[in-house]
């Protein structure tokens, strides 16, 4: 069965340096790290300490509220540091890699044997779990809460992402392999939406339901999917999982083996040949980023994920657990003289006041990392709903966040959204107010106050 | 050194201190600032506050050059010796009248706004930047200074600071400085004689024995809600060659301002679209009111009921109010719906205290602050409608 699915609300923002379209192995990384930070809201408990061997695929922490989620190591070797900072929050769990890699054997599974409950328990005890992500809320999903539905999607229209039909290329067994096991933990379907005109190897899966959908940014994002497909009322659940993660889960299903092995994409226009890799959840982003990419000096920002929702990372930093792309882009930490009222030809603006780009909607910029203006009170309206095609009225959300309103933040739909959802509203926001970090906290309230 | 880096330098200098906004209000004036994208999306769009308003202030312009070229053409024309429009002696006139205007403005806005930044520790907003050109356009011509002060003090201070600055103040700034100054002078603000430079001045020479000839400084709706016949063609209304507010008179400029602001998308067509309408709309009820004959022309109502419905458009201040006040993101409708029945109520009402209110036959100011009292409940509705549909959506899910 297939639907289509039209989004007209929106915006693609066209940048320099998508990657080609050939993929290298990376560098191997010595090191590689887990942050915690990755998983919003988990506290971890630790299983390893400082010294302790870990094979790939081992847990090394779990989530306090949730003992049951497990976060395993990518790679086997010796966890070496373990860096804590304030109230002695663990930051970051650094681990030194073996030369061979050896990986914890779960055993293949008989997918058409097995039932709900011997799936969950396998991507409990295996750390697959950790890439099932749930909403409300926008986080691990609750093992013991079952979804109306699932949802997938397959195709990225952020600035500058993956390509997923050249990243899942010749990993259907894998991919159905998940979605197999994944249907079996809902009564409801499993929605996986592809690109209109792509040709993605998801689209042939059995026992999911297709949806092709078109339109600009935020159309692959799965919140736009959802709140047209099957919107989520109170108390209801759905679950998301990552299109490229379904490979590792189906791996773990078939193998047995937690094999952290990724394609991502490397773009942004500081980098000098963009390009794939075949690399390793944590691994050092210098493995990748300097080899026809920047040089050790460049005022650069590394970014792993988008531009939109990545986080910045540092040159001695990794990759983070759930993204297939790092961006590098120049940093914008520099004046602009009368940059206010100059008309402005090279950056991208959904206005016309003087601001030229929508003379060449095709055009590939290159944008920096400068704000563009000062943060103020929230003044322009209207503007937000043309990018916006959640049938949500976006200000009113945020600032119901913003007084925290618990019952207008409920009633307004924020069981609908996660903080992906408002980053085009925040990337075209005249008073430069954090839209996404509004959203996340209000969210953690709302988890706090109702759970 | 540069005078970038001199002033990144003082910037440095005066982090932390209390003097920070003022400065930082400065020096982003001349540089956008270096600062960068923290958490959240790494790149931003172009547009900023600053340019919001900047783009709204260009528009505004040709009215504001208009208007003191119209100052000294309206008031050559009313002392007996009339100049060609587009000349140097009506320009000088207009410039010597209405750049006090425009220099008062914006100094005693502006200085308050950095008083209040200063003293609260934020920076300063850009708000003013459209009130203090909007002030100036929607006074008349020979307001006196102190009193314009007085005016914008009020204003800024109690609606707008008091309710937070830039962005949480319900009613339009420069409407509540033009209604501060219509209640508590109202001599100055309406009447036959305050709308042509030299009227006043001219009628205190004649009460005090000189023996001159009056000088008339009435507005066409000044006139029409007297029952009197209107001296001035309709391209007159349209170009805007009559008496009236210092900015508000040439219809045409409006509209190239409100066509500029629409295609840049800095203002919303909606409200001004639908305040059209509004405004068409009770016009045609009036003159169906007068066609019917349920007034006669000896009520003091007929002269204005009895106006050509368009002719509204380009009388008084309904263009400049709909495309420059009514649009005001801030006071106006939040929502896309909520535009359409704000933009609508506030033509349709200013066009019935025009008719209605024959002492002040100007309804466009009333109408607006009126509805910017209302706007936040027209959202409220809108907005409800979107949750009732959530609700019924989970309903139909249990059920």
């Amino acid at each position: 069965m297939s639907k289509d699915i039209l989004i007209k609300k929106g915006l693609d923002i066209k940048l320099k340096g998508t990657a080609e379209k050939t993929s290298e192995k990376a560098i191997l990384s010595n090191f590689y790290t887990l942050r915690p930070e990755d998983f919003h809201g988990v506290i971890p408990k630790l299983i390893s300490k400082v010294g302790s061997k870990v094979k790939a695929g081992e847990p090394v922490f779990y989530d306090k509220s949730n003992e049951d989620v497990k976060f395993v190591s990518p790679v086997s070797g010796e966890i070496i540091e373990i860096e804590r900072g304030e109230k002695r929050k663990i930051l970051t769990i650094k681990i030194e890699a073996d030369k061979t890699q050896s990986y914890v054997d779960y055993g293949a599974m008989d997918l058409s044997k097995a039932d709900a409950d011997t799936v969950k328990t396998r991507l409990l005890e295996s750390g697959c779990w950790v890439f099932v992500k749930q909403r409300p809320y926008d986080v691990i999903a609750n093992p013991n809460k079952a979804p109306k539905a699932i949802f997938i999607s397959g195709y990225a229209t952020a600035p500058l992402a993956a390509d997923l039909d050249f990243t899942l290329k010749g990993k259907e067994k894998e991919l159905q392999a998940a979605v197999t096991a994944l249907g079996k933990l809902t009564e409801g379907q499993v929605h996986v939406s592809v690109g209109k005109s792509a040709n993605s190897p998801l689209a042939e899966l059995s026992g999911i339901t297709v949806h092709r959908v078109s339109g600009p940014h935020p159309a692959g994002n799965v919140g736009t999917q959802i709140n047209r497909i099957d919107p989520i009322n109170k108390g209801e659940v759905v679950w998301t999982v990552s299109a490229q993660d379904l490979v590792i889960i189906g791996e773990l299903l078939l193998t047995g083996k937690f094999n952290a092995e990724r394609v991502v994409a490397l773009v942004g226009s500081s980098i000098e040949k963009p390009r794939y890799f075949v690399t390793k959840i944590g691994s050092e982003v210098a493995t990748m980023v300097y080899d026809k990419g920047i040089s050790q000096d460049a005022n650069a920002r590394i970014i792993s994920g988008n531009v939109l929702t990545g986080k910045q990372v540092k040159p001695d930093g990794n990759l983070d657990y759930y993204s297939n792309v790092i961006t590098v882009i120049p940093e914008g930490d520099d004046y602009e003289f009368f940059g206010w009222n100059k008309p402005i030809f090279n950056k991208i603006s959904t206005s016309r006041a003087l601001t030229f780009s929508w003379l060449n909607p095709k055009k590939e910029y290159d944008l920096d990392t400068n704000t563009n203006g000062e943060h103020r009170a929230f003044v322009v309206t209207g503007s937000y709903e043309e990018v916006f095609p959640l049938d949500i009225y976006p200000m009113q959300v945020l600032k119901a966040c913003m007084y925290k309103d618990l019952d207008e933040m409920e009633a307004l739909g924020m069981y609908e959204v996660a903080p992906e959802d408002f980053a085009l509203t925040e990337f075209i926001c005249v008073s430069k107010q954090p839209h996404q970090k509004i959203i996340r906290e209000g969210l953690d309230l709302m988890i706090k106050e109702i759970g | 050194m540069s005078l970038k880096s001199k002033l990144h330098n003082l910037k440095e200098k005066y982090k932390g201190t209390k003097m920070a906004p003022a400065f930082n209000a400065l020096h982003t004036f001349l540089y956008l600032p270096n600062e960068t994208t923290h958490g959240g999306t790494h790149i931003k769009a172009a547009d900023d506050l600053k340019r919001t308003m900047n783009t709204v202030i260009m528009a505004l312009v040709p009215c504001l050059i208009f208007g003191m070229f119209n100052a000294g053409y309206q008031h050559y024309i009313a002392t007996g010796a009339p100049v060609d429009f587009l000349s140097w002696d009506a320009f000088y006139v207009g410039l010597i009248k209405v750049l006090p205007l425009v220099v008062v403005s914006y100094g005693v806005g502006l200085g308050i706004e950095f008083l209040f930044a200063v003293i609260k520790g934020h920076e300063v907003e850009e708000g003013y930047l459209v009130t203090g050109m909007l002030v100036p356009l929607i006074v008349p011509v020979d307001l006196p200074l102190w009193m314009l002060a007085v005016a914008v003090a009020f204003g800024v201070v109690i609606g707008k600071e008091v309710f937070g600055g830039t962005g949480m103040n319900i009613l339009n700034p420069a409407l509540t400085i033009r209604a501060f100054l219509f209640f508590a002078y109202p001599t100055w603000m309406s009447g036959d004689k305050v709308w042509v430079h030299g009227a006043v001045e001219r009628a205190n020479e004649i009460a005090s024995g000189a023996n001159l000839d009056a000088i008339s400084g009435e507005t066409i709706l000044g006139s029409l809600a007297q029952g009197q016949q209107s001296a001035y063609s309709i391209a007159d209304m349209f170009f805007g060659f009559i008496p009236g507010s210092v900015g508000e008179t040439s219809t045409l400029l409006i509209l190239l301002g409100g066509l500029f602001l629409i295609f840049t998308k800095i203002g919303s067509w909606r409200i001004m679209l639908s305040s059209v309408i509004g405004a068409l709309v009770m016009g045609l009820i009036f003159n169906g009111v007068v066609d019917a004959g349920w007034i006669g022309e000896g009520s003091k109502f007929y002269g204005l009921m009895s106006t050509t419905f368009w002719h509204h458009l380009l009388i008084g201040g309904f263009a400049f109010g709909t495309v420059f006040m009514a649009t005001d993101p801030v006071t106006a409708s939040q929502t896309t719906k909520g535009k359409w029945i704000y933009g609508f109520l506030i033509g349709f009402i200013s066009i019935l205290i025009r008719v209605f209110n024959p002492a002040y036959p100007e309804g466009v100011m009333l109408a607006i602050l009126l509805m910017n009292v209302f706007a936040p409940t027209i959202d409220h509705y809108v907005v409800q409608g979107n949750v009732k549909k959530r609700m019924k959506r989970l309903k139909a899910k249990i059920a």
